[in-house]
């Protein structure tokens, strides 16, 4: 039947107001190699609908949006617009039929003005100076102010956020995709947003929404599709799910329970941090303020905040990647350590995980072995006399394989031939078996599958049971409420006074996190009330 | 009055190749790639601008000879460090050396001959006009072509769509790519623009400079308009600024040889990488927070498909 044909048969119209759906792939593939990122998926998304694509890192949630946006090449299978099948050029083109997309990470230019990247993500059809009046026309209607002539870089991860969806929203989509929008949000900020979305909605647009927070997902989508190793698990109603029924889903099993060890004891202060002050190194960097907290053995302090707030640079002084002019602000162990090198901080008894696998964590072209005797040498008996004892080294891999079940294709592979997950146990196991005083890891479970996220957060409570105080910094409030007994939060490089795990609540940190302080929220509410 | 105005029509003439190199060099890199092969594109323009100028008697084929050739040098570059990945630093020197032996062979049949250089514009009245005549309204097509070729360069890069997707190439590829953006096409556009650029300015110095070829004429000047881009900080503006302040040096250097002035040659000849260095140090300590530098420079981007 002829599109206008249908377009006059009311009769068609059924439950959606139309009789195809908005968008719909069918049977899309993609291959790199001999791995399938996506199988055969078929989903359908219609307007007015807010449909959520669920899955966990590696499930091919991002290889399914790029293909919809046009930024690669399905191998087989096809995508429908309205009906019609098309074959995207481009994300060019797939802008100019109504399809929008904002980045998780965010396609932005950190040295170019925030109207100038507005600029670079439409047509550039009109001129600059009409463009710049509707940006501020579009960000005023949506409830996203931005200051068009700011430079990026000066600006906070919120408002790059509100950029991308400025930009997006000013090509009118009719189809909007999301892609894990709340990763870098406060609670709050993550409440500003969806009424966005809502209201989006409601003016009768789609949008695909990806994210494998599970509540927000609840409580924000009508139809959700979960993917699972490329494939398509099922289509449901979010709504009718348990939190717990979508997990599974997911992971396609139960995900083991993470038990803390009763009566854990805490002991005398193994990491004491003084009145911490370090000017950035880097152009965009941020400068730790007066930093100060004391961390016992037995303990697990967690450190909350929004991305760029001051985690890396404190990790980097309390590593000894950067040193502190002052020694007294950093104690390991009792000695006055700011001033002293990584390996000297290692021969105290401190041990650190970064937050990049590769490249940081791990030298990715070099064996597993290898990269055991880059953090093992000063501290453990890797090395006799300047040589290396390869058998040694082996034998860390062995046992860091077998205690933390990395799993990998033959005993010594690359590092960067392990998946993340693994990669990520292996790391956080070969500074265990060190049995360190001190354990500095930061977003220990980062893009790594549920199952190895268990395990890693089951060492590091067993690792603290064990005696040690071990300070994690991440960006999941989950994740610190399930093992931190302590939660502090990171903001302009300012750390705020630890809570109690039992007092944290979301609340209560979203606002710390976006920078309040807790009294006078609290004072304004007794008056209120 | 003389002396002064000889000084300053030789500190033109020094500046100009400098100038029109750096502007290729500097296009090139706000886009993203760092082509250390500047010399060695100069020194083949140098060669095939002559060439072209001697077989044709015609300056102004010997220039397209130059600007062509400098073109062809730079899609060598642009394959290999474009096309194939490969490290930009390495790729840029290997031209160099290449460059520098391939302008031999091409100019070996030219060396001992001669040309008639460059015409100078002659405007009855205007040029006669004391001091400022013959340097405003007397040089040649190169010197008038090089301030066009920096004012257009400027407009493009801060006033048009095109610049902004080149400069945007040069901060952030990914993201670039990401929003659909050609970065190789881009990317090797602007190398052959830096290619051309290089070449005629090599092809300027037998043709108007110097009315002969000799193998290694361009004496180090491309690693000097390399050096320019990084003291002009990346901006069109001071590297107009940088380009005549290092032929003044240059031009200076040969006259306080002949004035006595006991500063050794050698100093003279190092100052402009002096220069360089002392505005990257002043540089990096005025940092606001935004990079100078364009940020993706010298990286290598291989787009998934």
């Amino acid at each position: 039947m002829p599109a206008y044909q249908r377009m006059l048969d009311p009769t068609l119209n059924g439950l959606h107001s139309g009789e195809s759906p908005l968008l719909r792939t069918v049977g899309l593939t993609k291959r790199y190699g001999d791995f399938l990122a996506n199988d055969s998926i078929d989903i359908d998304v219609w307007p007015k609908e807010i449909h959520a694509l669920l899955g966990e890192n590696g499930a091919g949630k991002s290889t399914l949006v790029k293909a919809i946006y046009g930024l690669i090449q399905p191998s087989a299978g096809e995508i429908r617009w309205q009906g019609e099948p098309i074959v995207l050029s481009g994300p060019s083109e797939a802008r100019s039929r109504g399809i929008g997309m904002v980045f998780q990470h965010f396609s932005l230019f950190d040295n170019l003005t925030v109207a100038e990247n507005v600029a670079l993500g439409l047509d550039g059809k009109e001129s600059f100076k009409d463009m710049s009046a509707r940006l501020e026309q579009v960000s005023r209607t949506y409830g996203l102010p931005l200051d068009p002539r700011r430079e990026v870089w000066q600006l906070s991860v919120g408002e790059r956020q509100r950029i991308e969806i400025v930009r997006a929203l000013m090509q009118d989509p009719k189809f909007l995709i999301l892609d894990e929008p709340t990763a870098v949000l406060t609670p709050q900020e993550a409440d500003q947003l969806f009424v966005v979305l809502e209201r989006l909605k409601a003016e009768g647009r789609a949008i695909l929404y990806i994210s494998h927070k599970l509540d927000e997902v609840k409580r924000l989508c009508d139809t959700a599709t979960i993917l699972r190793g490329g494939k398509k698990v099922q289509t449901c109603n979010p709504r009718l799910e348990t939190a717990a029924s979508l997990a599974r889903m997911m992971v396609g099993g139960e995900i083991k329970e993470v038990k803390a060890a009763a009566g854990r004891q805490t002991t005398i202060p193994r990491l004491v941090v003084n009145d911490l002050s370090l000017a950035p190194d880097e152009a965009h960097g941020v400068r730790l303020e007066h930093i100060s907290f004391e961390l016992k053995g037995g303990e697990i302090l967690g450190i909350a905040g929004v991305a760029g707030n001051g985690q890396d640079e404190l990790f980097a002084a309390l590593s000894g990647e950067r040193l502190s002019k002052d020694p007294g602000t950093i104690v390991i162990e009792g000695i006055a350590a700011g001033h002293l090198s990584i390996t000297k901080r290692r021969k105290l008894g401190a041990a650190f995980v970064p937050e990049e696998r590769l490249g940081h964590g791990t030298a990715p072209r070099m064996k597993l072995s290898e990269n055991a005797l880059l953090t093992g040498h000063a501290a453990s008996g890797m090395v006799n006399r300047g040589f290396i004892d390869t058998a040694a080294t082996l034998k860390t891999v062995d046992k860091a394989t077998e205690t933390f079940d990395v799993r990998k294709a033959k005993r010594d592979p690359e590092a960067a031939s392990l998946s993340g997950g693994n990669l990520q146990k292996f790391i956080v196991g070969r500074e265990i078996l060190r049995n360190p005083a001190v354990l500095v890891v930061s977003q220990p479970t980062w893009g790594v599958d549920a199952g190895a996220a268990a395990v890693i957060r089951q060492a590091l409570l067993d690792l603290a049971t064990a005696g040690a105080a071990v300070l994690v910094t991440s960006q999941d409030l989950d994740e610190l409420a399930e093992i931190a007994d302590r939660i502090a939060v990171m903001f302009h490089g300012r750390l705020s006074a630890p809570l109690a795990a039992s007092e944290a609540t979301r609340e209560k940190l979203g606002l710390l996190m976006g920078g309040s302080s807790l009294e006078p929220k609290e004072a304004a509410h007794a008056v209120g009330a | 009055m003389e002396l002064v105005e000889a000084i300053i029509l030789s500190i033109l003439a020094a500046s100009t190749p400098l100038l029109i190199a750096a502007t290729g060099e500097l296009v090139t890199e706000r886009s993203g790639v760092l082509n250390l092969g500047v010399e060695g594109m100069m020194i083949v323009g140098a060669a095939c601008g002559f060439g072209g100028a001697w077989l044709t008697g015609s300056i102004f084929i010997g220039a397209l000879f130059g600007i062509i050739a400098g073109m062809l040098m730079s899609l060598i570059f642009a394959l290999m460090a474009l096309g194939l990945a490969v490290n930009q630093v390495a790729t840029g020197l290997a031209l160099t050396i290449f460059g520098i032996g391939l302008s031999g062979l091409i100019g070996a049949g030219f060396v001992g001959e001669r040309l008639t250089p460059a015409a100078h514009l002659y405007v009855p009245g205007l040029t006669d006009i004391p001091l400022i005549g013959r340097v405003v309204f007397g040089e040649d097509a190169f010197v008038y072509f090089s301030i066009a070729l920096i004012v257009g360069v400027w407009w493009v890069l801060y006033r048009t769509r095109a610049g902004l997707i080149l400069r945007a190439c040069g901060d952030n590829h990914v993201s670039a790519h990401a929003l659909g953006y050609p970065v190789l096409r881009i990317r090797t556009l602007a190398v052959m623009f830096g290619g051309g650029c290089a070449g005629l300015a090599g092809a300027y110095l037998p043709l108007a400079y110097t009315p002969f070829f000799i193998p290694g004429m361009t004496a180090g000047r491309g690693w000097i308009a390399l050096a320019l881009v990084v003291f002009a900080s990346w901006r069109p503006g001071r590297l107009v600024i940088g380009a005549y302040l290092f032929g003044a040096v240059t031009i200076l250097q040969l006259h306080a040889q002949g004035w006595g002035v006991g500063i050794p040659s050698q100093f003279m000849s190092a100052l402009p990488y002096l220069a360089t260095v002392i505005v990257l140090v002043l540089l990096s300590r005025a940092r606001t927070g935004g990079s100078t530098a364009p940020a993706a420079l010298g990286t290598v981007f291989v787009p998934d498909r």
